[in-house]
């Protein structure tokens, strides 16, 4: 029982964390100056989503384990993150797309996670909460703008779909961990309001697409090694070095 | 004969109201409502503070101050707690650390602007007709705006 608490706390953890290193390579590289600080925002409240969630599960697992040494010193097998958030920035939509996909799954999931009986999950997710509404309402206006913008924005909204949908089925495909939860129940409104969005945006909904999964469970894509040997190269490279 | 010094929540109070937030310096973090509750046991201060964003860096910055603060005035024995629930309100805002917002030339949040729109009160000529830049500003708990009339870029505290 504990050992999926654990496991679950972990997944949440993984994930958020990885998407904020994503977003975070977009600092300095933003396409104009205010989104470049919009981006990078959402960055620093998923890092501090994933913190919250590490020290957690640090708790949880006891003895000398922090959020660092969860963080620095785990294997990629050992990463329980979606594929979705691992996937290459890819151009400005791309980012915009994944983060929308993400915020929408985020939202109703943290809405149920809120009421979760484990009371710091609970707290951790109300308060997440609060920001992850302006994520969904800014990741959702930039799909409507690109989707329905010129005829080059939206055909790289066609390419990001056609990247990123195929990791979009693994969010409702529960792992043995994730108990808390029922995210099977997430999916049809997950797909409504994508549908709605995709309509706004003049943007072709998926069908028949072959869903990746794994991730939950740590097998993954090619790019999650790449993506912590930057996120984990000091604590490898000087072991227990601290600021 | 050894006499008890008691510890009165007062002292410890009036020591806090000089530690500020270090990313919008004129409030300090009672006006800001982060501290929850301040218990004494004996020598032994607990402070329970809650953060207001989940990713501000600015609480452990927060935390050392705390800390530095009264061991300045001659506390030592400080333990700091950060609880996540109930969640971190602008509601909690004190009015002076609304004014002192404004007089800084932030903002202050507004349940009218819960969702950031143009029209938020300028803090330097108090015109409506502003405009709505980003909703992300130079940090987490801010969006950015213009004035139409002034001229002048400002901050907006959002609420939380
Ligand atoms: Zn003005």
């Amino acid at each position: 029982m504990e050992n999926k608490l654990i496991d679950h706390i972990l997944h949440l953890a993984d994930t958020t964390l990885i998407l904020a290193q994503r977003n975070a390579e977009w600092c300095g590289h933003g396409p104009i100056l205010e989104q470049d600080i919009a981006i990078t925002n959402i960055s620093l409240d998923l890092l501090g989503q994933s913190r919250n969630f590490y020290q957690y599960a640090a708790i949880l697992i006891g003895g000398d384990t922090d959020e660092d040494k969860l963080a620095y010193l785990r294997k990629e097998r050992e990463f329980k993150n979606l594929l979705l958030v691992e996937q290459p920035n890819g151009d400005w939509g791309q980012t915009i797309l994944r983060q929308y996909f993400f915020s929408q799954y985020q939202y109703l999931l943290f809405e149920k996670l809120q009421n979760s009986k484990d009371e710091q999950l609970a707290a951790i997710s109300a308060k997440a909460l609060k920001e992850i509404k302006y994520h969904l309402r800014w990741s959702s206006e930039w799909v409507v703008r690109l989707g329905d913008g010129t005829g080059e924005s939206r055909s790289r909204m066609l390419k990001a779909i056609d990247e990123l949908w195929r990791y979009t089925g693994e969010m409702f495909v529960p792992a043995a961990y994730e108990t808390a939860v029922d995210i099977i129940s997430l999916k049809n409104e997950w797909e409504q309001k994508v549908k709605t969005i995709f309509e706004e945006s003049s943007l072709p909904l998926p069908e028949n697409v072959f869903m990746q999964t794994g991730g939950k469970q740590g097998v993954h894509t090619e790019h999650l090694g790449y993506i912590l040997a930057e996120l984990q190269y000091v604590q490898r490279a000087y072991p227990n070095s601290t600021w | 004969m050894v006499v008890d010094k008691e510890i009165s929540p007062n002292k410890i109070e009036q020591i806090l109201e000089t530690v500020c937030d270090p990313e919008v310096p004129v409030l300090t973090i009672m006006d800001l409502g982060i501290v929850r509750d301040i218990k004494i046991n004996g020598e032994e201060i607990e402070i329970i503070i809650t953060p207001t964003y989940t990713g501000c860096p600015a609480m452990d910055m927060i935390a050392m101050n705390i800390r530095l603060a009264l061991s300045e005035n001659g506390f030592h024995k400080v333990t700091i707690t950060s609880v996540l629930a109930p969640a971190w309100t602008t509601d909690w805002m004190s009015e002076t650390g609304k004014q002192k917002l404004k007089a800084y030339g932030i903002a202050a949040p507004n349940k009218k602007f819960d969702i950031p729109a143009d029209g938020v009160e300028c803090p330097q000529c108090n015109s409506l007709n502003t405009k709505l830049i980003s909703e992300f500003g130079s940090t987490a708990c801010k969006a950015l705006y213009q004035c139409n009339d002034c001229k002048e870029p400002f901050d907006y505290f959002k609420c939380h």
